[in-house]
């Protein structure tokens, strides 16, 4: 078996808990992540859940902006944390990143090629400035832009999704093997949305760029993702094919979220019973053991309250839910 | 057959299609001055909201939405300038009126939720005197316990326990808070509610449930609703009827099933059919071209460099709002 490009092995993140009130100041922002991204072929991996779900802490782990309090993180093959100076600046060439904002990535007091620029020099990717333009007008092309259009352009003559395939090209021209895109099209307009996926979609088929798609939305995440993980407050709830999760969630969680979706069609109305969320920040501080869904699952059992359950597989490929609904049958009859 | 008629109305006129209507405004234009020319922000938008519905007001960022709901409200700010136009709430004016007489009117018969409303609550303050402080500035100083139980009936309207009485907002979850926000925005029987993006920030649960609660509010109290939102699932979930804006033009107006089952503008037939699906899996529908600049609109139609049906004529001729069907009104050339 290939060594796969990325491996997240026990990965827990905690905030705070230095000084004085130690315990109860501690946030649990990610518990026991684990994720593995196949070398070969290039997938999109979308990590999905609410806000305060983990997903954007998981996403500065991988970037290495900041340190898991446990676990590790294997670049092909190589822990991220113990990689000496070299390997470091490979592994922060392969692994680029796309984020939310479209408007705020750029400085505004600079012409837009500005960013390309910034790599190439600090890089070192070209050695003339005839082939630093070759580069950049390749990777426009990638995106759907011409360089004549845009690069003499200051940020704010140019529309969000524009500004966002630059940041993509931004990226592609380094050559990644993982692009770590955090809501990239959340702040996009819905009719330009679609092209920035389909964006995506190329890179992963001709240029074998795998994907660490971060997001709240599951219907994009359901049209073009190819696993998905979904957070409930720093766990994983469920995980699988994204077609399977999607099309038959198992966790009650997921199930909520899928039904929450609106329908857009007004003959359809809102699934689902009347949900509450009133004990919301309760339940996140009160609840130290068990499963964290408690609080707000209609299928609640005593035994929830005493452990976590772990992941339970659910259906093929995979596919694996952590709730204890799913248990096998002589574990839960004791 | 179809009905040709323009959209405008009769200066007395208060019911449209025999419906009593809660604001009505016509001709609003609204530009930005730059160095290098006017940004027709809003430019010759008619429309109107009937009394106890929502009309939701949909277009991609930069399309004038928020700007028409800034100049409902008078809060236009310099560069921009209200240039012609009237805003007709309960048949007066807004456009002619002074400072003070406007501070009669907002929140008193006209409220805001704006976007991101969750994070305009001060911080240091406890909700019930936040709550309290908006009424007491429009009517004046009241006993105690009167007070108090107007609020507390406040936020039992919007769902929420009687202990958000006492609490700081950061106790409070991001919904929570938008939904004492909308306490705050009906706290004084509001005849018009501006939403903007009311929902933008919160993930899908939260979401439907403030969505239930501006619903609910609107059943109860019979109030009117503006709800400014991009995402057409939501509207198709909570509006009455939709307007769909393109580049500052109100383009197509129709009530909310019409408009699904058949949108007639080619902006709308795109908007639509781009919403990602949770039902089934297909390619996605790409779309090229941009918006024209907003200081220098080409002659004829709008939308013409987007347009995939753009034909001679809508280089040449810009097309008049018009209605087409019952209550379906659409500014397109290929319904002439």
């Amino acid at each position: 078996m290939s060594e796969p490009l990325l491996e997240i092995k026990n990965v827990t993140k905690i905030y705070g808990g230095t000084g004085f009130f130690r315990k109860s100041r501690m946030t649990v922002a990610l518990q026991d992540f684990n994720l593995t991204i196949a070398a070969k072929p290039a997938t999109i991996t979308t990590i999905a859940g609410e806000s305060g779900s983990g997903k954007t802490t998981l996403a500065n782990l991988v970037l290495g902006f900041i340190r898991p309090t446990s676990g590790q993180i294997f670049y092909k093959g190589v822990d991220v944390g113990a990689m000496d100076g070299r390997q470091l600046m490979e592994y922060r060439r392969e692994v680029q990143a796309v984020f939310q904002d479209p408007y705020a990535v750029y400085n505004p007091f600079y012409r837009v090629k500005h960013i390309f620029d910034l790599v190439i020099k600090n890089f070192k990717l070209a050695r003339s400035k005839a082939e630093a333009r070759a580069m950049i007008e390749e990777a426009l092309n990638v995106v759907g832009l011409r360089g004549e259009e845009v690069l003499e352009k200051y940020p704010h003559q140019l529309s969000g999704g524009q500004r966002q395939r630059m940041m993509v090209a931004r990226a592609y021209m380094l050559k990644p093997r993982l692009i770590v895109a955090d809501e990239p099209v959340s702040m996009v307009d819905a009719s330009l949305r679609a092209m920035i996926l389909d964006i995506m979609l190329r890179l992963r088929d001709q240029h074998n760029i795998s994907f660490l798609y971060i997001t709240h939305d599951l219907s994009t995440a359901y049209q073009i993702g190819d696993n998905i993980h979904l957070l409930y407050q720093g766990s994983v709830a469920e995980r699988g094919a994204t077609v399977q999760v999607i099309e038959n969630p198992k966790h009650p969680y997921v199930q909520l979220l899928i039904d929450s979706i609106p329908v857009p069609d007004p003959t359809v109305k809102w699934g689902g019973e009347e949900i509450s969320t009133l004990d919301d920040e309760q339940m996140r501080t009160s609840i130290t053991s068990g499963c964290r869904f408690y609080g707000r699952c209609r299928y609640r059992m005593d035994r929830c309250l005493e452990k976590a359950p772990p992941l339970y597989p659910v259906g093929e490929a995979g596919h694996e839910a952590a709730c204890y609904l799913y248990a096998p049958e002589r574990e839960t009859v004791r | 057959m179809s009905v040709k008629m323009e959209y405008r109305l009769g200066p007395a006129q208060r019911t449209v299609d025999g419906r009593e209507i809660t604001l009505e405004v016509k001709n609003l234009k609204v530009y930005y001055s730059t160095p290098t020319g006017d940004v027709r922000a809003v430019d010759d938008v008619s429309f109107h909201v009937y009394k106890g519905e929502i009309l939701g007001l949909v277009g991609e960022s930069g399309c004038g939405k928020t700007t028409t709901a800034m100049a409902i409200l008078r809060m236009v700010q310099p560069p921009g300038r209200i240039v012609s136009g009237q805003v007709l709430l309960d048949g007066v004016d807004l456009v002619k009126l002074n400072e003070s007489q406007l501070r009669q009117v907002r929140w008193n018969t006209l409220a805001l939720i704006p976007q991101g409303a969750m994070n305009s609550l001060n911080p240091v303050m406890r909700i019930h005197t936040q709550i309290a402080e908006a009424i007491v500035t429009h009517e004046g100083k009241q006993p105690k316990d009167k007070l108090r139980q107007r609020i507390l009936d406040l936020l039992a309207m919007v769902g929420l326990p009687s202990r958000v009485y006492d609490m700081y907002p950061h106790e409070l979850s991001g919904g929570m808070k938008q939904r004492v926000c909308i306490a705050m925005a009906i706290a004084l029987h509001p005849s018009l509610i501006i939403a903007d993006e009311p929902t933008s920030a919160l993930d899908v649960v939260v979401q439907r449930v403030v969505g239930q609660t501006l619903l609910d509010v609107k059943e109860r109290m019979d109030v009117s609703m503006i709800l400014i939102g991009h995402d057409m699932g939501l509207q198709a979930q909570l509006v009455d009827r939709i307007a769909v804006m393109y580049a500052g033009h109100m383009v197509e107006v129709a009530p909310v099933r019409a408009i699904f089952a058949e949108p007639l503008h080619p902006y709308t037939q795109l908007l639509i059919e781009s919403i990602p699906s949770i039902k089934e899996r297909k390619p996605l529908k790409l779309t090229e071209g941009l918006t024209h600049d907003l200081r220098n609109p080409p002659p004829g139609c709008i939308f013409q460099e987007r347009c995939p049906k753009v034909m001679e004529v809508c280089r040449v001729e810009r097309p008049k709002l018009r209605q087409i069907k019952p209550e379906h009104y659409v500014a397109c050339h290929l319904y002439e």
